[in-house]
């Protein structure tokens, strides 16, 4: 296989984005892509997008978008893995150039999810839990992760308060974001105090339903260097592990397994260990997401991620910081778009170009994008190349 | 989706709790499977659930998806059976207040869903705190 690496990354703001159709957005992000790239074609695309035929009736996205994007005829695809379809386009666009198959490839996420009202909104969203043996029932994604943080608190004592902190500290982060939803401090009083959701998980604790896109541009890495004039990032792994989408058929609910294996994956095929990393950007789509996705990439002990949170380990000024682009949480979560602007903000941070959020140190960073109540996830490490 | 097919096709489970065990290893699989998941047999006898277990995980949904909001709030949770099966289901009879990991509760035959788009009515099992 050959080394890949990133040369161009683009990404719309998030947020309720009234005026953009879901065909706009991609565009947009895709453009943004393709000019930091400095490249007018492709040879090839995918784009993750979760569920745009409940969100806004439109099947077939990866021929629209490509024609949309004037590059129509080339091969485009549309991947799907609920709120991971975005880290899995990336991983097919790897592969795709890894393999010699082709040169120039994007990767990118959209969801257009405020054309529909907030009901229809948590139905599409619940299609990514088991239809017959979860949602049927009436439970919700935010009734999901609550059960897994109810669970978390009974078996390892991670308080209220601790769940209450990641939000705390990621919408510290998305407010020295540009491109973040929601652009404004909270504190823990705001959290607790918020309007309740699925106890114990308040308003405050959830990613918000939002609009947007975000895209990279993949080449072989040795190409990159000319074509990126310095600021190409290298793919050092790309894993991807599934799971039980049903949360009772897995063994410890607090466990996300398929975060575990892929991370175990992918730091084998970078032969690095957790250690050799200096931040990531994970799946905080709910408070307490954060909490269990630092123990399953190994970056906590298990039952110590309410601790990382609260000592302030994971914070941006921590020893490993988590989120620094304010994460789902604050950033704004258009499920199909997450995985890629995850790997939007780990370049920016490897590029340095993250002005007042840029992080001290930042060689090597990782990606978690995980679907469902952790059904699938997928984890990428990046590297800058110099 | 609450449509007669769907309807039809999981009564044996969601009315009489219809599970199988694999032939080789043992496994219990609640819906039935055709490929056991921890030794891939795929000979299965026919068991069925106790219907007693205690909650293993719990919360309230206060916003409730479209369907539900007249039952809104109400208690979900993830029950482990008598044998070890876990499920999820409503726990109703239920204040909020009271739901708890560890409560001991008895499935019920319930209307899960009043009303799906073709009309028909849905059943299934809800947990009740064990009297």
């Amino acid at each position: 296989m050959r080394d890949v690496a990133i040369i161009g990354i683009g990404m719309t703001d998030f947020g309720e984005l009234w005026h953009d159709s879901l065909r706009d957005l991609f565009v947009k992000a895709a453009l943004a892509a393709m000019d930091d790239a400095g490249i007018a074609h492709l040879d090839s695309m995918y784009v993750g997008c979760m569920t745009p035929g409940l969100f806004t009736g439109q099947e077939h996205i990866g021929s629209l978008l490509a024609d949309y994007l004037g590059q129509a005829p080339v091969p485009a695809t549309r991947v799907e893995s609920a709120c991971a379809s975005g880290g899995l386009a990336l991983r097919c666009g790897f592969f795709e150039v890894a393999s010699g198959a082709s040169d120039l490839v994007l990767c990118g996420g959209v969801e257009k999810m405020t054309d529909v009202s907030g009901g229809r909104a948590t139905y599409a969203l619940a299609t990514a839990a088991d239809q017959d043996y979860e949602s049927f029932h009436g439970v919700t994604f935010p009734g999901l992760y609550a059960m897994i943080a109810s669970a978390h608190m009974a078996k390892y004592g991670t308080k209220r308060e601790d769940l209450a902190r990641v939000a705390v500290k990621n919408h510290a982060n998305g407010l020295l974001n540009p491109h973040a939803q929601y652009r404004m401090p909270v504190t823990v009083e705001q959290v607790l105090s918020s309007v309740k959701v699925a106890d114990p998980l308040n308003i405050l604790d959830c990613s918000p339903i939002t609009d947007g896109a975000a895209a990279v541009i993949l080449c072989p890495a040795d190409k990159a260097k000319k074509l990126a004039k310095g600021r190409a990032v290298k793919i050092l792994a790309s894993a991807h592990a599934t799971d039980t989408i049903a949360l009772h058929q897995r063994e410890d609910l607090t466990w996300l397994k398929s975060t575990a294996v892929a991370a175990e994956k992918a730091y084998k095929m970078a032969g690095l260990k957790p250690a050799d990393v200096d931040f990531a950007e994970v799946h905080d789509c709910f408070t307490i997401a954060e909490i269990c996705v630092t123990e399953a990439l190994g970056v906590v002990k298990r039952g110590k991620g309410g601790e990382a949170v609260r000592s302030g380990y994971t914070a941006r000024d921590g020893k490993f910081p988590v989120n620094p682009s304010g994460g789902l949480k604050s950033k704004g979560h258009p499920v199909g778009a997450t995985g890629i602007a995850q790997v939007h903000e780990v370049v920016t941070q490897l590029r340095g170009e993250a002005g007042k959020r840029q992080l001290k140190k930042a060689r090597r960073g990782l990606t978690q994008n995980m679907g469902g109540s952790g059904g699938s996830a997928v984890v990428h490490i990046l590297e800058v190349m110099r | 989706m609450i449509t007669p097919p769907v309807v039809r096709r999981n009564t044996p489970q969601r009315y009489r709790l219809e599970a199988n065990k694999c032939a080789k290893c043992g496994k219990v699989f609640f819906p039935p499977r055709l490929v056991c998941d921890a030794c891939r047999g795929r000979k299965f006898a026919p068991v069925t659930l106790a219907d007693t277990g205690k909650v293993v995980a719990c919360t309230v949904i206060r916003t409730p998806p479209t369907g539900f909001s007249d039952l809104s709030p109400y208690c979900m949770g993830i029950v482990e059976l008598k044998g070890g099966t876990r499920i999820q289901c409503q726990i109703a009879d239920c204040e909020p207040e009271r739901v708890k990991i560890g409560l001991p509760v008895t499935l019920e035959f319930r209307r899960v869903q009043e009303d799906g788009e073709s009309g028909v009515l849905a059943y299934a099992y809800k947990a009740v705190p064990a009297r």
